[in-house]
């Protein structure tokens, strides 16, 4: 099974790449590779034996097998989901993607171990001189395994378990499948499924009663191997009354062949319990990035997603709430941003299971040059529930002429003691705004700039500092060459 | 009816619409030129290969597809002349026309005045002689596409005749034409049509009523095409009472060029399970349509209504407001989509959906969709689904007034905004009695506790 470690990385192209002398942007910021050696691999394409592989060289419990096994065949029974989705999908050749690759090395508990190559891909990403302390905390997801993790020991005193969920698997069995595949099933999806038989990494959180972690827990996932698929997996309970802010950046190097990012994040919140989960995702233009994510909240507890899609070829991601116990609450604050050859199909999806549920949607999309920007959703309120409400917004802004944005939210209401709202905008940045800001001298680059960030503004804040800071500077990277 | 005559066709790809049935159909048709045999022939081929609705298509989601079986349909008989109870709509008018099982019955003619400046008030059958190339050109000339080509290829196939109105360059008509069409007996399938054009700068109200002249089980598969041409204005009005046996298939395809206006209201009451697709094309700038639709739904009544807008040239413009009232355990599905070309900018659309939910039974489901490819536009779009306004209804109580009589007020302060959209007050009159009718004979939505 084990191929020769992957070698065609592409060289760095900082050099090359036109510095923004306005906004101080390197464009090429994203655009980062170096050679990398594996001492996993599970080769191209899959079969019983890759997953047979990848089981064996995570030495997992004969029970993940058999979930990984079951897993594949679902994969394989279910249909793309083309009849409502973008026929990009057919372009995904499953044959050519490796699903499993890992340096091997045991997760990381401090700055100063973490391998220097690890170290130089955070300077690449230009993360400045101040966040490396910040940085220090985090849980980084290099490749398949967590390179490193030590905000772990400070959470652990409050009894935080933190984990990477290979090893959560291992010192958590019981705890872990207890929750595992719940909020998900397997068969949910063609891509949940094809998660469920392949996954590796991702982080397993779980937040004891009462307990209010302290810092967020924070992870950087990427990608760094061609035609290489990241399948991680993250599992967080929140336990009664416990509170929880996690967030994820991802980012890519650009390969001139299509990934496939399929990722499944399931989020459980006991009574009275608060999770709050930050993505921003920047995965290079390649990249299929296919991501289920759902949430359950039980009595009084709230699931918040904040999810900001900026990269990336095609994206499909509806993060929903099941809103299983009295007076849970569900939100979803979605940004997208799609430029040429992007598609960004994202939404949420609210699904009321009690009564005196709420929940909020709020959505913005930008499109840029011939950017594809999609809102799909579901609101579901079945039968005899009283007091649920939900609240939706989709606004969307088109930048060039070619632009093209969709909105296709499906509402379903039964009852006569809920109420739904949903409304929609379509619009253009306006003239006078920009004319104004070029009469104060801003250009017209920077004005649109800065226009496109007001849209945007009231979530942005929503974000954590350095997120909405890296969302502005991704925003104005984006909007170069958008005008004139 | 026992058995298809093609063995190899599984019988409920065709139900009751077979060949037999459909070469009875040709040769029970009076005028029958080469091109329209031959459309209605490769017609009623695509009706038969054509599969059912299933559950994994998007055009049909949430449907109740269970209840689409054709099984049963006959062609009808002629309803002898008188042995039809019908009663007029109550408005002034300047002509109508009455089908009954797809035959005329009943005319009365357009002022010879009107038909001297070239007005055209009469069926297909005489249209297809007198006006065969304007029929060719605009009869069903834009196919639906949203997601019932099956029966669409069914009404094309046996149509057999209805209503043709034709309203030369600049005359504008001083009242509404009406136009009745009637099922009556058993499993009787009726086709009914209506095709209008409205030249160049012309004015026209046409009404259309589908009814039912008995409690009967019957099918029902019509279509109308409205073409606006420059700067006509044309108001369409449909008021849907068909049996609530009735399984219901209605289309609509409007056309609006340079500078036209076009306001059509459906109104649905009747029927078991109905299905109502409207499709609106604004082809030349200025062009506007207005697109509303009205329903009650009680019992198990299902209305699935599509709706199509689309923008193909810039500043355009277009109006859509769908109200849905339901009671006990019936349920509406609106699925709007509004779509903007890559040119059609300065487009001003807006989609409104909005469900009143009179029951804890009752089930509303809303896709309202956008389709934008172009930037300078202003596209908006909204849907609501919930009960009387709790603080309305708590300040009529406040007032001395019945619960029940605020909830009524409340419901029809519902439909009023829909309804006063109408400029010709007889029929606003007209529609808001229909509405009335039908909640009387409906059980009273429950008095709520407080």
């Amino acid at each position: 099974m084990s191929q020769s470690p992957t070698t065609d990385t592409l060289p760095p192209t900082a050099g090359d790449a036109a510095a923004n002398a306005v906004q101080g942007i390197d464009q090429a910021a994203g655009n980062f590779s170096y050679k990398m050696d594996y001492a996993f691999d599970a080769g191209t394409g899959l079969t019983e034996d890759t997953i047979r592989y990848i089981s064996s060289v995570k030495k997992e419990a004969p029970w993940i097998l058999e979930f990984r096994l079951n897993a594949l065949k679902q994969f394989r029974a279910k249909p793309m989901p083309t009849h409502w989705a973008t026929k990009d999908l057919e372009n995904i050749n499953f044959d050519k993607i490796r699903y499993y690759l890992a340096q091997g090395q045991k997760p990381k508990r401090t700055w100063d171990e973490v391998p220097d190559d690890i170290k130089k891909t955070f300077e690449r990403l230009g993360i400045p001189e101040q966040e490396r302390k910040f940085l220090a905390g985090v849980e980084a997801q290099f490749d398949s395994e967590a390179a490193y993790s030590n905000v772990k020991d400070l959470v652990a005193k409050q009894g935080v378990i933190f984990l990477n969920s290979s090893e959560a698997l291992r010192e958590h069995p019981d705890l872990f499948r207890k929750f595992f595949g719940k909020v998900i099933p397997t068969g949910d999806n063609k891509f949940s499924a094809l998660n469920s038989a392949v996954f590796s990494g991702g982080s397993f959180i779980y937040v004891p009663k009462g307990v209010k972690v302290s810092h967020p827990l924070q992870a950087y996932f990427r990608i760094n191997a061609e035609n290489f698929g990241q399948f991680e997996r993250t599992l967080i309970i929140a336990d009664e009354g416990a509170e929880l802010t996690y967030m994820e950046g991802c980012t890519a190097p650009k390969f001139s062949t299509s990934t496939l990012h399929s990722a499944v994040v399931e989020l459980v919140a006991l009574k009275g319990a608060k999770i709050q989960y930050i993505t921003v995702q920047n995965w290079a233009n390649n990249v299929f990035n296919l991501v289920t994510k759902r949430g359950v909240a039980h009595e009084e507890a709230e699931i918040k997603w904040i999810d900001c899609n900026i990269g990336s070829r095609l994206t499909m991601k509806y993060p929903g709430v099941v809103l299983k116990g009295r007076k849970a609450r569900g939100e979803v604050i979605s940004i997208a941003l799609a430029n040429d050859g992007q598609h960004q199909d994202t939404g949420a999806k609210m699904i009321h299971a009690a009564d005196e549920t709420t929940s909020n949607i709020v959505a913005k999309s930008i499109s840029v040059g011939q950017g594809r920007s999609t809102y799909r959703g579901v609101v579901h309120i079945p039968k005899h529930l009283k007091g649920c409400k939900n609240n939706t917004e989709c606004d969307a802004l088109l930048i060039n002429t070619n632009s093209r944005t969709d909105t296709y939210p499906a509402i379903t209401v039964r009852g006569d003691a809920n109420s739904v709202q949903h409304e929609a905008s379509v619009s253009k940045v306006s003239e006078e705004q920009i004319f104004y800001m070029q009469q104060r001298g801003l250009t017209e680059g920077q004005a649109m700039s800065l226009s496109v960030n007001g849209f945007v503004n009231d979530l942005a804040t929503q974000f954590p500092m350095e997120y909405s800071v890296e969302l502005k500077r991704l925003i104005d990277l984006e909007m170069e060459g958008s005008v004139g | 009816m026992s058995v298809s005559a093609s063995p190899s066709q599984p019988v409920s790809l065709l139900g009751g619409f077979t060949p037999e049935l459909f070469a009875a159909h040709l040769a029970g048709v009076a005028h029958l030129p080469a091109w329209w045999l031959d459309r209605k022939r490769a017609a009623y081929e695509r009706f038969a290969s054509l599969p059912l609705p299933k559950r994994t298509d998007e055009a049909w989601r949430f449907a109740t597809l269970t209840g689409l079986t054709l099984d049963g349909y006959v062609r009808p008989a002629a309803v002898p002349a008188g042995r039809l109870g019908h009663v007029p709509v109550g408005v002034a008018k300047s002509g109508r026309l009455v089908f009954a099982n797809n035959r005329l019955v009943a005319r009365e003619q357009v002022a010879a005045a009107l038909a001297e400046r070239g007005v055209v008030f009469g069926t297909i059958q005489e249209a297809l002689r007198t006006h065969g190339d304007l029929v060719k050109a605009h009869l069903l000339a834009q196919p639906s596409p949203l997601g019932s080509e099956k029966f669409t290829a069914l009404h094309t196939a046996l149509l057999e005749d209805g209503a043709f109105i034709y309203v030369p360059r600049g005359v504008e008509l001083p009242a509404p034409l009406a136009i009745y069409h009637y099922a009556q007996g058993a499993q009787s399938a009726v086709f009914p049509h209506t095709l209008v054009i409205a030249e160049e700068g012309s004015s026209a109200t046409v009404v259309d009523c589908f009814r039912s002249a008995d409690a009967q089980r019957h099918f029902a598969c019509g279509q109308n095409d409205l073409h606006a041409g420059h700067g006509a204005r044309l108001t369409y009005v449909a008021a849907q009472t068909w049996s609530r046996e009735t399984l219901s298939f209605q289309f609509n395809s409007t056309i609006a060029r340079r500078d036209a206006a076009v306001q059509s209201l459906n109104l649905h009451l009747g029927g078991r399970q109905s299905r109502h697709e409207s499709h609106s094309q604004l082809q030349a700038p200025g062009a506007h349509t207005e697109m509303l639709g009205l329903t009650v739904a009680h019992g198990t009544q299902e209305f699935d209504q599509r709706t199509l807008q689309i923008h193909q040239a810039p500043n355009t413009s277009s109006n859509l407001l769908y109200k849905n009232a339901l009671l006990d355990q019936s349920k509406t599905i609106f699925s709007g989509l509004i779509v903007v070309d890559p040119d059609a900018q300065k487009t001003d659309a807006y989609q409104g959906n909005r469900n009143l939910m009179l029951s804890d039974d009752a089930e509303a489901n809303s896709l309202p969709g956008l389709e934008i490819q172009a930037n300078d536009v202003r596209c908006t779009h909204g849907a609501t689904s919930s009960r009387i306004d709790p603080e309305q209804e708590f300040y009529l109580r406040t007032r001395g007034i019945r619960q029940a009589d605020a909830d009524e007020l409340l419901t029809f302060g519902f439909f009023e905004e829909v309804l006063s959209k109408l400029a010709s007050e007889p029929l606003h009159d007209a529609f808001r009695d229909l509405i009335k009718a039908k909640f009387r004979a409906a059980p009273r939505p429950a008095d709520h506790q407080h």
